[in-house]
């Protein structure tokens, strides 16, 4: 989902200046080396969200502050590993069958939910009814209808049939179980356990305060072992330029950057560890291809040469983040090192838009064809200010080379219903955030097109159709990079969005905790062995 | 006088229904609708899902329905339930207007407290540099934007010196407190706040005090207290200052719906969990019966400020009879 960032951050900057230059509160220790002793139990780890929770149920959990929390709280069948391989969760082992026909998963004996219950496949069963029940509101049933059916043989066996392979199913499978003797045959919608849940995972719930905070704490009869970390605090700050000086305060543990903050002075970050890694998602310019303007593949890759990346990269993102070549970022295993970017040369733009007939006829420095300007409007939604600043730099860029660009910045909702859904934009400077798993059929398949679907930029390539429709049915990891791979290569140099940049996640973790460690799916995989030495613990345990 | 106030309380009827109509109308103008947020741009989202959503909300049906049926539901006292989260809208409500009114309570009061020496200040040294210096003074925090004065204050008090907490109206451990140690734990969370929205609300009370006194003093029932040799102070005080205030009886009226309207950017400032955020969010969100329970209660709260604001008006003005309405 595109991120909405934060303005008030860069108004903040000033007074932070002015004020913090001179500060004199000291750090509440020195980081030194961790003290011997090893890793020890208790105090509290303390998160701030921009907006509260909805619902602590992992089948209608949609925002990114109910799954905080559905995550420490529920466990899938299987997970995404620190390498981004799926591996097993609640499933010990999982077994795909006749070429991804059937996947047969079966739990860890001994399994029990956080009130003493034992986890039975049944439960799964529950699980996958409600997502498929058409009176539940879970917007993620479209992975599941695929399902022909389930056979739970034995309390700790599921089959799951499909009706033909589709290799991104076992993805779906990350999704947490819920309990069925919990939530029973009453309303599921709005059942008190949405707001009071019991799972399996490493944090038991404790309490909620609405548009305040939410409380765990460790679960000691944890599967994996009880979790080093006594509670969980999970605050809501609806401001960024807020949580920004909670942070010097030492009072939240983590929180979220922007560039300018991750950038901001070293005396913010004198308790803190910084991280920074690829996050998986990309920012695009998309071109309408039902414009006549944009129909010409030597137009498309004439603005691909006009624009400096690295100018955006340096000049927007503060160098955190690197130049996209196609729709996978660098950590996937289907992303294709061996695609070349298109080189910032802007003698060779103008050369490929006089072949295809703009000239600056004129002499006023603008390019004209049949006596028409080469003029085009680039919408973008209100808020995203990482987005505007782009389409500023891409402005120039492109009067550079005689193309009048303009920008016009629209209101969210207005911006999706007026404009991209009926398609009535020339270009969008948008981002999206993509799975771990590389399928993105609904974006590029042909059969994607139409009013309120993702391939609004109306892209239809036979070979991608083809690839994509492979990909979804190939288990075989080896072949499946390769179909991934080759549709990087396509797209890339079919230009039907121009791929701008890979964003990165810019966290902050308190220096107490011992344990972050960096992997290519972020940090936080390891929380359950993160700890705090005993001589450093903030918050005492009850 | 009965007869004025049945009529008055009857007239609530019609003006409750037009509120409610225009904000419902007005809401679905806007582009978007609730399920949006949820599904918009969100890969793993299929359209077929989307569609699914909207029904099970009832937003496929013309707003005029959704507007009868929410009707049907409010004159049984039914708000129904939140979109975002399920969540009676009168629990939301509740969870919340306690907070707003501390909060608003306190501010109005400090507001009290300052604005109206103040104003009497400016009053009784008109033209002179202090009556210039309150001016600019209570103007200053009536056109500074809020959040920056916030920001500035919580870098202060915050950060640099330490006194005060950020933001929030709880510590973390609020619960293992005593019952001192919790007051006290409020009352420091609330000093920024309140101090924030009182320096910029100042502005309006005490002009009106001031402009209000000016008038008075012109009177000749004040020459005579004069003339016959009453102290200044009690010239003031006892004879001008009672008649002056009778306008601020209006203001106080009329600010009885922000007691729990609040407002959205000291909310989100200071992250306090309260109305203003409650009903922002709902309206950004689409979230439908958030945004008419909060709109209805507002309008409830002016017509009845502005209806309290008359009695007591009457009550406190002889002069004024019905009438001369």
């Amino acid at each position: 989902m595109p991120r909405i960032f934060p303005r008030v951050a860069f108004v903040v900057s000033l007074p932070c200046a002015l004020l913090l230059s001179a500060c004199r509160r000291e750090p509440s220790f020195s980081p030194t080396a961790v003290p011997a002793g090893g890793p020890a139990d208790g105090d509290a780890y303390v998160s701030a969200s921009l907006g509260d929770a909805s619902h602590l149920n992992p089948v209608l959990a949609t925002d990114s502050a109910s799954n905080e929390i559905v995550g420490l709280v529920f466990n899938g069948l299987v997970k995404y590993d620190k390498n981004l391989h799926i591996a097993g969760d609640l499933a010990e082992s999982f077994e795909t069958l006749r070429g991804g026909r059937e996947i047969i998963f079966r739990l860890r004996p001994g399994l029990r939910w956080q009130d003493g219950l034992p986890v039975t496949s049944d439960d799964v069963r529950f699980t996958f009814e409600k997502l498929t029940d058409p009176s539940v509101r879970t917007p993620f049933s479209a992975d599941y209808a695929r399902v022909d059916r389930l056979e739970t043989p034995d309390p700790l066996t599921i089959r799951v049939f499909y009706k033909e392979p589709f290799a991104p199913a076992l993805e779906s499978w990350t999704r947490g179980i819920i309990p069925r003797h919990v939530y029973g045959t009453g309303d599921f919608n709005g059942h008190p356990a949405n707001r009071r849940p019991i799972g399996t995972g490493p944090y038991i719930f404790v309490e909620w305060k609405s548009d305040e905070k939410i409380i765990l704490k460790a679960n000691p009869d944890y599967w994996e072992g009880k979790p080093h970390i006594s509670r969980y605090i999970f605050r809501v700050i609806p401001d960024a330029a807020v949580q920004f000086l909670e942070l010097r305060n030492e009072s939240v543990d983590t929180v979220s950057l922007t560039p300018d903050q991750y950038k901001a002075y070293d005396v913010f970050f004198r308790s803190y560890n910084k991280f920074r890694y690829p996050s998986f998602s990309y920012t695009y310019l998309g071109f309408n291809l039902n414009r006549p303007l944009f129909k010409d593949r030597r137009v498309r890759e004439a603005i691909a040469c006009a624009l400096n990346k690295q100018e955006i990269i340096d000049g927007v993102l503060l160098g955190m983040g690197a130049p996209a070549t196609g729709p996978f970022p660098p950590q996937s295993w289907a992303y294709d090192p061996g695609v070349k970017d298109f080189a910032y040369d802007p003698e060779r733009a103008k050369a490929l838009l006089a072949e295809a007939g703009w000239t600056a006829s004129k002499g006023d420095g603008v390019l004209y064809k049949d006596g028409r300007p080469f003029a085009f409007t680039v919408v973008t939604n209100q808020g995203n200010k990482l987005r505007e600043m782009t389409a500023v730099i891409l402005q120039s860029h492109l009067a550079a080379i005689g193309i009048k660009m303009n920008i016009r910045i629209i209101e969210w909702s207005s911006f999706l219903h007026n404009f991209i859904d009926p398609g009535n934009f020339d270009a969008t400077i948008l981002g999206w955030s993509t799975g771990i798993d590389p399928d993105q059929y609904v974006i590029w398949h042909s059969s994607q097109r139409g009013p309120g679907k993702y391939n609004f930029v109306g892209y239809a390539n036979p070979e991608a159709d083809r690839l994509l429709e492979e990909g979804r049915r190939e288990f075989d990891p080896a072949r499946r990079r390769d179909i991934y791979r080759r549709l990087h290569r396509i797209l890339h140099d079919d230009l039907p969005y121009l791929f701008l940049y890979y964003p990165e996640s810019l966290p902050v973790v308190h220096k107490r905790f011992v344990g972050v460690e960096t992997a290519p799916i972020g940090i936080g995989w390891n929380f359950n062995t993160w700890y705090v030495p005993k001589t450093r613990q903030k918050y005492a345990v009850q | 006088m009965r007869s004025y106030l049945v009529r008055r309380l009857l007239l609530f009827i019609p003006l409750i229904f037009g509120i409610t109509v225009v904000s419902f109308g007005v809401m679905h103008l806007a582009p978007g609708t609730a399920a949006d947020a949820v599904t918009e741009m969100n890969l793993k989202v299929s359209v077929e899902a989307r569609e699914k959503l909207v029904k099970l909300y009832g937003l496929d049906k013309p707003w005029y329905v959704q507007y009868a049926r929410w009707m049907g539901r409010v004159v049984r006292f039914n708000f129904g339930a939140s979109f975002k989260d399920d969540v009676p809208v009168g629990r939301k409500i509740r969870d919340r207007i306690g907070n707003s009114i501390l909060l608003n309570g306190c501010s109005l009061a400090l507001i009290l407290l300052i604005a109206v020496p103040l104003g009497v200040l400016s009053a009784v040294k008109k033209g002179t540099w202090v009556d210039r210096g309150v001016g600019v003074f209570v103007f200053v925090g009536f056109s500074v934007p809020t959040f920056w004065v916030a920001l500035l204050l919580m870098i202060l008090f915050g950060v640099q010196l330490g006194w005060l907490p950020i933001s929030g109206l709880h510590s973390l451990d609020y619960e293992e407190m005593g019952f001192f140690a919790r007051r006290w734990d409020m009352a420091r969370h609330l000093v920024l706040p309140v101090l924030v929205s009182s320096f910029t609300g100042l502005a309006g009370l005490s002009r009106y005090v001031r402009n209000g006194l000016l008038d008075v003093i012109r009177q000749d029932y004040i020459r005579t207290a004069r003339a016959k040799g009453l102290p200044e102070t009690q010239v003031i005080f006892k004879h001008a200052l009672r008649n002056a205030l009778i306008p601020v009886i209006t203001i106080l009226g009329l600010s009885l719906p922000d007691l729990i309207g609040g407002s959205f950017i000291f909310e989100t400032i200071f992250a306090y969990p309260g109305m203003g955020r409650l009903g922002f969010e709902a309206v950004m969100s689409r979230d439908y019966p958030v945004v008419m329970a909060v709109g209805t209660l507002a309008a409830l709260l002016t017509l009845m400020g502005n209806f309290l604001a008359d009695v007591a008006y009457r009550w406190a003005d002889p002069r004024i009879r019905e009438g001369s309405l």
